[in-house]
């Protein structure tokens, strides 16, 4: 079955551009106070290169891009897992006044 | 209904839930729910991915699953003085993974003859962002861990070295879009960058940190912009798009901070022992006994505490938290001024701080704190050193020249707490010691802090 969600180079480029400047909105919102939970979070999403690597692992198209896919799927699991955990582990730490 | 509609749906969900996610930093108190928006989003991604017609076997992808897991947990638990290089290490996972993934879809596609030009483009940007990220991340966790020595290492021509070598990977991108199927300008490409990540990190020194793990922070992003393209993934943009442009903001404030720009911290090996010879004129310093601060701290209205890395190295944080609690019981106003380059990544001396109890409330901006200054007592140093130095308010010839520095120099008096009068990480020297408002209390800050603190309950002691 192929897939009938296909995109073009133009397509793309302004998703890139509208979610840069997203980004650069929120992120200078961002407390600056939470800079290391920041990073350690962004690390977990920006590891949603397991979305494509989990497509070649599975695909099995050759024993090499098989390996290749695995590896790049155990690394990305390694970002999600520790990124959002280690972020979770700081946060917990922030507390007010009194509290 | 084609499942693909089902999986386009939850990646529409993903992203949004990644933004609100970040969105939700805005706060301490509703950061936590980011953390949970972000779970959230990455579970859809994932659960919807799974559902891909084009995967016929699981077996791999639940290996996989297991060794991340089981690697991704120990990692979430490293010492808080550690998360910079748990950080470097996960930027190199993140461009290995977008790497790997570009070296398999060039194999495939040129297997079944469908490399466009676009594609193969795409791929080769993927692969060049991908394990530069990846050696240069590498290399950076290895000075921060030490086991790379920390000091930048230079060698004649060596910018012209490295930008050649980025140049001619960027040649070889040209020519194999042109040629796709010219796999030899491909190999050439991977072994450009992985050689270009590392020869970009070793100049740098340990006083640029923030702003390379911030810039790795970015090139990871965009590895991850460039694996959308090439599998035409709207969510991999978005999120890419996303830890891109805060790795960029993040980099700029580093920068900012330190007052130099991107070229001057990538090509200018700062850090480097100053070799400019000492004056020789005996300037003398004022030191302070343990009681003694104690004493001027216990009298002041207003103190204000201003942390470095050097705090952590002596793992004094509890210690300055018992101070904290010491002084606030007896009613003084007490604040903790922060530097945005103080420690080793963007915000550490916050997370070191939290953990120690410390209320976030009292941990102010450099902007912020600096106007309240000159009404404070006390300014007590911890383990900082190139942040408070004057000299980068009026010394042209310093290498720290116009560096923003908290005004520590503008209180009624200044107390720092230092090993010896060895000068700092970047190797310069500090006339805020020689000043005449100026107490030095000589010893390891944990040391000197436990004895500051045993003099003040002391003193309670006494009173009853």
């Amino acid at each position: 079955m192929e897939n009938p969600v296909t995109l073009d180079l133009w397509s793309m480029l302004f998703v890139f551009m509208l979610a840069t400047f997203v980004g650069f909105q929120v992120i200078q919102n961002v407390s600056r106070l939470l800079h290391t939970p920041l990073m350690s979070l962004t690390n977990a999403i920006s590891a949603i290169a397991v979305v494509g690597s989990i497509l070649i692992a599975g695909e099995q198209e050759s024993r090499f891009t098989t390996i290749l896919g695995t590896v790049a799927v155990a690394a990305s699991m390694t970002n999600i897992v520790s990124g959002f955990l280690l972020t979770d582990r700081m946060l917990r730490m922030f507390k007010e006044r009194g509290k | 209904m084609s499942v693909h509609y089902l999986i386009e749906i939850n990646y529409l969900a993903a992203a949004a839930l990644f933004i609100l996610s970040l969105r939700w930093l805005n706060h301490p108190r509703t950061a936590r729910r980011g953390v949970i928006a972000g779970v959230v989003a990455m579970a859809a991604a994932i659960g919807g991915t799974l559902l891909a017609p084009e995967i016929i076997g699981y077996s791999w992808i639940a290996v996989a699953f297991v060794v991340g897991t089981l690697l991704g947990i120990p990692l979430a638990m490293v010492p808080l003085t550690a998360v910079p290089q748990r950080t470097a290490l996960s930027h190199a996972f993140g461009g290995l993974a977008a790497g790997l993934v570009g070296v398999a879809k060039y194999s495939l596609w040129m297997d079944q003859g469908q490399l466009t030009a676009f594609r193969t483009g795409a791929i080769a940007l993927e692969c060049l962002l991908g394990f530069l990220t990846f050696t240069g991340s590498l290399m950076a966790a290895g000075k921060l861990q030490e086991i790379v020595p920390t000091r930048p290492i230079t060698y004649r021509n060596q910018n012209l070295v490295n930008l050649s070598l980025l140049a001619i990977a960027i040649l070889a991108g040209v020519y194999l879009t042109i040629h796709p199927a010219y796999w030899q300008a491909f190999a050439a490409i991977i072994v450009l960058s992985l050689t270009f990540g590392v020869l970009l990190i070793i100049p740098i020194g340990g006083a640029d940190m923030p702003t390379v793990i911030s810039l790795l922070n970015s090139y990871a992003g965009l590895s991850a912009v460039a694996m959308g393209f090439v599998l035409q993934n709207k969510l991999l943009i978005t999120a890419g798009a996303l830890d891109g442009s805060s790795g960029f903001i993040l980099s700029v404030i580093m920068c900012r901070a330190m007052n130099r720009s991107f070229t001057n911290v990538l090509f200018g090996a700062f850090g480097q022992v100053q070799a400019r010879a000492q004056a020789g004129e005996a300037k003398t310093v004022k030191s302070a006994t343990a009681q003694d601060v104690a004493d001027l701290l216990t009298h002041a209205d207003r103190v204000v505490i201003i942390p470095g890395y050097g705090m952590a190295v002596a793992q004094a944080q509890h210690r300055v938290h018992e101070l904290y609690d010491q002084l606030t019981k007896r009613g003084v106003d007490v604040k903790f001024a922060i530097h945005p380059v103080a420690g080793r990544m963007p915000g550490h001396m916050n997370v070191l701080l939290a953990e120690a109890e410390i209320p976030y409330e009292a941990l102010v901006e450099m902007d912020d704190i600096n106007p309240e200054l000159p009404q404070t007592d006390v300014a007590l140093v911890v383990g900082a050193n190139d942040v408070v130095n004057p000299a980068a308010r009026h010394d042209k010839g310093s290498p720290i020249y116009g560096m923003p520095i908290i005004d520590a120099d503008k209180a009624k008096t200044c107390v720092a707490i230092k090993r010896s009068m060895n000068p700092g990480f970047a190797g310069i020297e500090n006339e805020l010691y020689y000043a005449d408002q100026t107490l030095m209390a000589f010893g390891d800050a944990k040391q000197v802090l436990g004895d500051v603190v045993k003099a003040i309950a002391g003193e309670t002691v006494g009173v009853h």
